[in-house]
């Protein structure tokens, strides 16, 4: 609880120092845009969070964004019906991740190894079926591109979609993680999986699950960026994009070595990387300085986190003797 | 052998305190070390000996007292601090490199060198001959990763010694030595003492203390609790001072009523020892102990019949039915319970709290669809806290932070919660306190009482002489041989553990 309240802290201090500056960062159509944002980011940011949770990560997330994205395009432009295309992709990155997850306990590799071959592997193979062309929806897809472009109207404001795909996407994931065995189980193996597997957990199917669920996510966000940009760049969608995931898990509050972290952190680790993204943009600070800023902003994060933490340890073992 | 009367102290502590919030860990503690002697500090678990020889070693400040060497007030603020004034700590858990070799890890941080490039003939020349003096027989070259945990210790002696330490902490020993490391160890103290070194020797094996030591200091609740000159060092003694009250080890057995066979293994082999096929059963209600040496392959069978480390061949039959074994999860669903010889890394999550530690493995039985019942959960921990008597603030508290007695029983209760058939302990009381040892005995027996078959593993031979019904004793990976309760003494039980006898 009180890790969410330090980024929560960071998020208050980011949004009122941008509103303050500007005028415009609180209007109903920068807001908009920015729960859109959060909405787009936000999915892959919970999915990656549950690998993290198992102490590992998945680099591909960019990758698998950037194949789906390029597969729908094409396919649809060559007159597939979304309907059979969307879920196909959706269990084809299902089996990304189970692939993954397979390699990772049965094969015993590592999460870095086998992910970092996929978001080679996965972007080559994208670029290679859409013979690196860029890819154009055309019309005609009104009721998938709400999925992108859609919002429900709230008074005065209208939640966009994806804002509200993501909170759906947030839902799932934190009931698994704080109602079920499953995430409780996920807990117990990210801390010591040995012990784990001693109290009779199967900690293979846990761990795949893991995988799968984050796969998943990123599948189904290259279909909402899909629709989103229109135009699907086979070579660039989605680049980096699992680290921005990653970035935002872990200012959550979800540590490299498992077992820790919470979905609500997350999503606010997400606002907190859009809002400064957009307060660049909206402040006239030169965009050159994008990445800087986030990843200073991220340094000071993990640095005051972990200097907290290790206050606790020392206070807890005064306390042992 | 020192004659403490006439000669002056090496080090003297006076008035020892620590305060930490909400315990008093050291309260006006004090002792003296005389030269060339081997000083035993015994105590129960919290007793205060882990505190005094971190401030000995320079890892915590004291808050107030005082520490003299060689009659002079020096102040340990520091490790550093410590080794200059020659005394080293050697860790319960070792902190050797293991990618780096011998002489490496000796002089690591203190490499001779040339122009700022590691002179290597002169470590190996200076590992050479303190290998020689711990009795190590190999190149300092040898990577520290391809010695047994007893051989790692003794480098560790090795780099105390180059570091000219007069004063040699020692913090449990010989808790994973084999029984000839062990040998080696005593007679490495006894030639470090004829040399003229102090040590200071904290074991929770009164046998060892009896042994080795020439006085023993008895610490409890932070305070002196007693000393004893050589002549009156024996188990009955120590226990006293260390409990404050008489209290024999030696627990009065009396036969059970056993019931049905619930376990049969035939042929079983293991991995570590192919060519020994182990057969045995065990009848509900029975506790069976299984001794030997270490590496006699006991925690193996354990793991095999638990389905960590599953058996080569064998079957195994649980209450007459063959059941097959591959994983913990076939174990747990047949009833059987393991808790394991590592509790800090197989038998709890550390930073989890005691709850969800209690309930781990019984969660998934009592499911109600894939969710958690908190309730259910919190009534779980309850029961085993009050039946176990855990002692623990609350039951939202990590695991990490508990005593090593109570850590034990909130493993304990996460197998009993799912009411086992078969209960295995790897070593169950290892590294506790008298007290909880006693509770772990007695819950053995009620358990035993109201139908659970118990196998334990125990290098402990009070434990295997006194609480079995029966104890069937291992030689290298073999099963040398049974023992009913009556029939076991010390020597039956070690002849057949040396292999001197091996049963027909």
């Amino acid at each position: 609880m009180k890790k969410i309240l330090g980024i929560f802290g960071l998020l208050v201090v980011v949004f009122v120092f941008t509103a303050m500056n500007s005028e415009n960062f609180l209007s109903a159509y920068n807001m908009q845009n920015t729960f859109r944002w959060i909405g787009l980011f936000g999915v892959i940011g919970v999915g990656v969070a549950m690998v993290i949770i198992t102490g590992g990560i998945d680099l591909s997330i960019g990758s698998v964004i950037g194949l789906v994205g390029s597969l729908l395009a094409l396919f649809l432009a060559k007159g597939y019906s979304p309907w059979v295309m969307v879920p196909a992709l959706l269990v084809g990155s299902a089996g990304i991740g189970l692939f993954h997850g397979l390699l990772i306990t049965k094969v015993r590799l590592q999460p870095f190894v086998v992910t970092l071959c996929s978001l080679l592997f996965l972007r080559g193979i994208g670029r290679y079926a859409t013979a690196d062309q860029s890819v154009g929806f055309g019309q005609g897809f009104d009721i998938l591109g709400t999925l992108a472009h859609g919002s429900i109207p709230l008074g005065g404001f209208s939640l966009p979609v994806p804002f509200i795909s993501m909170l759906i996407v947030a839902l799932i994931a934190g009931f698994l993680l704080q109602f079920t065995i499953y995430g409780r189980y996920l807990f117990a193996l990210g801390r010591n999986e040995e012990a784990a597997r001693y109290s009779g957990i199967n900690t293979d199917r846990v761990t795949i699950g893991a995988y799968v669920f984050c796969s998943l996510c990123a599948g189904f966000s290259g279909i909402v960026f899909a629709l989103d940009l229109n135009t699907v760049q086979p070579a660039g969608m989605g680049e980096f994009y699992e680290l921005y995931a990653i970035a935002a898990a872990v200012l959550g509050g979800c540590s490299l070595r498992g077992g820790e972290g919470s979905i609500i952190g997350v999503v606010i680790g997400t606002a907190v990387i859009i809002v400064l993204k957009n307060a660049i943009n909206i402040l006239n600070l030169p965009s050159q300085l994008e990445f800087a800023i986030i990843g200073a902003v991220l340094l000071a994060g993990v640095i005051v986190d972990e200097l907290v933490k290790r206050m606790v340890a020392r206070k807890r073992a005064e306390v042992a003797g | 052998m020192t004659d403490v009367s006439s000669a002056a102290p090496l080090l003297q502590v006076t008035q020892l305190s620590k305060q930490f919030p909400g315990v008093r860990a050291l309260d006006g503690v004090s002792l003296s070390l005389y030269p060339g002697e081997v000083l035993a500090v015994i105590g129960e678990n919290g007793a205060g000996k882990s505190t005094l020889m971190k401030i000995l070693a320079g890892i915590q400040p004291p808050d107030a007292g005082e520490v003299r060497l060689d009659g002079k007030v020096v102040s340990i603020d520091s490790i550093q601090a410590a080794s200059k004034l020659g005394i080293s700590l050697i860790h319960q858990e070792l902190n050797l490199a293991d990618n780096l070799d011998i002489g490496s890890n000796i002089f690591l941080g203190r490499e001779p060198h040339r122009w700022g490039v590691v002179d290597r003939r002169a470590v190996d020349r200076a590992s050479k001959e303190l290998l020689e003096q711990v009795g190590l027989d190999y190149s300092p070259r040898t990577l520290v990763r391809n010695l047994s945990v007893g051989q790692q210790q003794m480098v560790e002696i090795a780099k105390a010694l180059s570091v000219q330490s007069r004063v040699l902490i020692m913090d449990e020993p010989t808790s994973s030595l084999s029984q000839r490391e062990t040998d080696n160890l005593y007679r490495v103290i006894h030639s470090l003492r004829d040399a003229g070194v102090s040590i200071i020797y904290i074991s929770h094996r009164l046998g060892e203390v009896t042994d080795l030591a020439d006085r023993v200091v008895v610490l409890r609740d932070g305070h002196n609790a007693g000393d004893l000159a050589k002549s009156a060092i024996n188990h009955d003694n120590m226990v006293k001072l260390m409990v404050g009250r008489d209290f024999s080890e030696v627990r009065a057995y009396t036969p059970r009523p056993l019931g049905e066979e619930v376990l049969s293994v035939t042929g079983l082999v293991t991995a570590m020892h192919p060519k020994h096929p182990v057969s045995f059963s065990v009848r509900a209600g029975e506790i069976v102990g299984i001794g030997g040496l270490v590496g006699a392959g006991r925690t193996e069978l354990l793991q095999a019949l638990f389905g960590v480390v599953p058996p080569l061949a064998g079957t195994i039959a649980v209450a007459q039915e063959d059941t097959s074994i591959t994983c913990p999860i076939d174990a747990i669903d047949a009833g059987i319970a393991l808790v394991p010889e590592d509790r800090k890394q197989h038998g709890l999550i550390l930073e989890m709290a005691v709850r969800e530690n209690c309930s781990l493995a019984s969660v998934k039985r009592d499911q109600n669809r894939g969710l958690l019942n908190r309730e259910e959960e919190r009534c779980i921990c309850q029961e085993m806290v009050e039946k176990l008597h855990i002692k623990t603030p609350s039951d939202q508290q990590i695991a990490q932070v508990l005593s090593g007695g109570n850590q034990q029983k909130v493993v304990l209760g996460k197998w009993l919660a799912m009411k086992p058939r078969i209960l295995l302990l790897d070593e169950p009381t290892r590294g506790i306190d008298v007290g909880a040892k006693r509770e772990i005995y007695q819950l053995m027996e009620e358990l035993a009482e109201s139908g659970v078959a118990i196998i334990f593993v125990s290098s402990e031979m009070e434990e295997i002489l006194h609480l079995p019904d029966r104890a069937l004793i291992f030689h290298e990976g073999q099963l040398a041989g049974e023992l009913a309760h009556g029939e076991l003494t010390e020597e039956a039980v070690m002849h057949l553990a040396t292999g001197t006898v091996v049963a027909a």
